[in-house]
């Protein structure tokens, strides 16, 4: 029982290494608090991000993940992150249908600049997750 | 009448071996059990009354084209075609290798004489793409329920769209038949193959069934024609069409695209709108 009430998510960010990269690091040069359940993977660019990922992460047995990228228009290699908002929009939609809570899977535009709307993204998505309790479907028991 | 359209399909067959315009021609041949055809390949002018055409015909001649170099005379109706411009379009055949032999479709039927439900929901039964046409084109009308399974899924709760899930892909078989089957699935190395990294472990677990599916799913975003080949395919007949249709959906409400219209629209992943709908993104 107390280990229940223990739980605490894991939760895997992808981030874009232009923006919401820096952005994480921002908030943590400003001493910004939030929640430590995030585990931080650095992707070259939101339009580097395989939507198998995410697929990936949850069979690995996170209870949710994060995509973060450039804001539409600033991204470093000028379209990447407008390809990605296409792939997102399919992969986001194709997993609710199938079942996968809407609260696991988050995705946002953060600008390296914005390292207060970074901590707040996180701490949104990590009281989401919370909610929904550990994940179970589509984890491999091994 | 249905004599009539193989008697014509015959006559070009032959023709167009004989004046060398085409290497091979693909068509169907009658099957080795009543009430079935199968595909076939004929190199030989002297071959052609093989061809024939009937109700059976509803394999997916397209997926045999890609990396072909020879040039090929194929049959066609509707889903084949709109199959045929995926392939043209993702440069997986040249559009000057090919004579196309449309053939308007009336919907085709499964062993037990019941048409196909994806059939019965057709919106393209005439060939879009074609060098000759074969027979009268046939009326078409647009479906208004055409998505009605989809979205009644939709509707479900979380827990039981993944219940549902689980249950049809636990009986997969990994024969992986719905991969080859698929004329789009026309990767060298599918990502189920790959070793680095090994997207999906080899044997039958059920997490390893659902991530192969949904990889292969999602794969078909703006490829998916609806032509069944899939659920021809499987052996353990899991209902695929309630997923792969609601990709085709997704690709019309959220892109405004049908695939396999025509050649010289983008796919819709390999191109972007600054306005697309981006209300699920912080």
């Amino acid at each position: 029982m107390n280990k229940v009430n223990n739980w605490q998510p894991k939760i895997i960010a992808f981030l874009c290494n232009w923006c919401s990269y820096a952005g994480a690091d921002l908030a943590g040069i400003s001493r910004l608090q939030y929640p430590p359940n995030v585990r931080v993977i650095r992707v070259p660019c939101s339009g580097r991000m395989n939507p198998l990922y995410i697929i990936k992460a949850l069979q690995h047995g996170v209870d949710g993940v994060l995509v973060s990228g450039c804001h539409p228009g600033d991204c470093h290699y000028i379209t990447g992150n407008y390809h990605a908002r296409r792939k997102f929009a399919i992969i986001n939609s194709l997993l609710q249908y199938v079942g996968i809570e809407p609260g696991r899977i988050h995705f946002s535009w953060v600008s390296a600049s914005e390292g207060g709307k970074f901590a707040e993204v996180i701490r949104t998505v990590t009281e989401d997750v919370k909610k929904l309790g550990p994940a179970k479907k589509l984890v491999k028991e091994i | 009448m249905k004599d009539m359209r193989a008697k014509k399909i015959q006559d070009i067959a032959r023709k167009l071996l004989k004046e060398k315009k085409v290497d091979i021609v693909i068509g169907f041949e009658k099957g080795t059990l009543p009430s079935s055809a199968t595909p076939c390949f004929i190199r030989n002018p002297d071959q052609t009354d093989r061809l024939i055409w009937n109700s059976f015909c509803g394999n997916n001649l397209a997926n045999y084209l890609p990396k072909r170099k020879d040039k090929i005379g194929i049959v066609a109706k509707g889903c084949d075609s709109r199959s045929i411009v995926v392939l043209i379009q993702e440069k997986q055949i040249k559009r000057e290798q090919l004579y196309i032999i449309g053939v308007p479709c009336e919907g085709m039927i499964n062993k037990n004489n019941a048409p196909h439900d994806y059939c019965l929901i057709c919106e393209h039964k005439n060939p879009v793409i074609y060098d000759v046409l074969v027979g009268e084109k046939v009326k078409e009308s647009k479906k208004k329920d055409k998505y009605k399974e989809v979205e009644k899924f939709e509707k479900k709760s979380a827990s039981d769209k993944w219940k549902y899930l689980e249950s049809e892909l636990s009986k997969c078989i990994r024969c992986n038949a719905c991969r080859n089957a698929c004329p789009t699935c026309y990767c060298k190395e599918c990502f189920i193959d790959q070793e680095k990294p090994r997207w999906v472990g080899t044997t039958n677990n059920l997490s390893d069934i659902i991530f192969f599916h949904l990889g292969r799913i999602f794969h078909q975003a703006g490829r998916c024609t609806d032509c069944g080949a899939c659920v021809r395919a499987c052996p353990m007949n899991i209902d695929f069409r309630q997923f792969t249709q609601k990709i085709t959906k997704d690709a019309k409400t959220l892109f405004d695209y049908e695939t396999g219209l025509d050649i010289d629209i983008k796919p819709p992943f390999t191109t972007f709108k600054e306005d697309d709908k981006q209300d699920f993104i912080k």
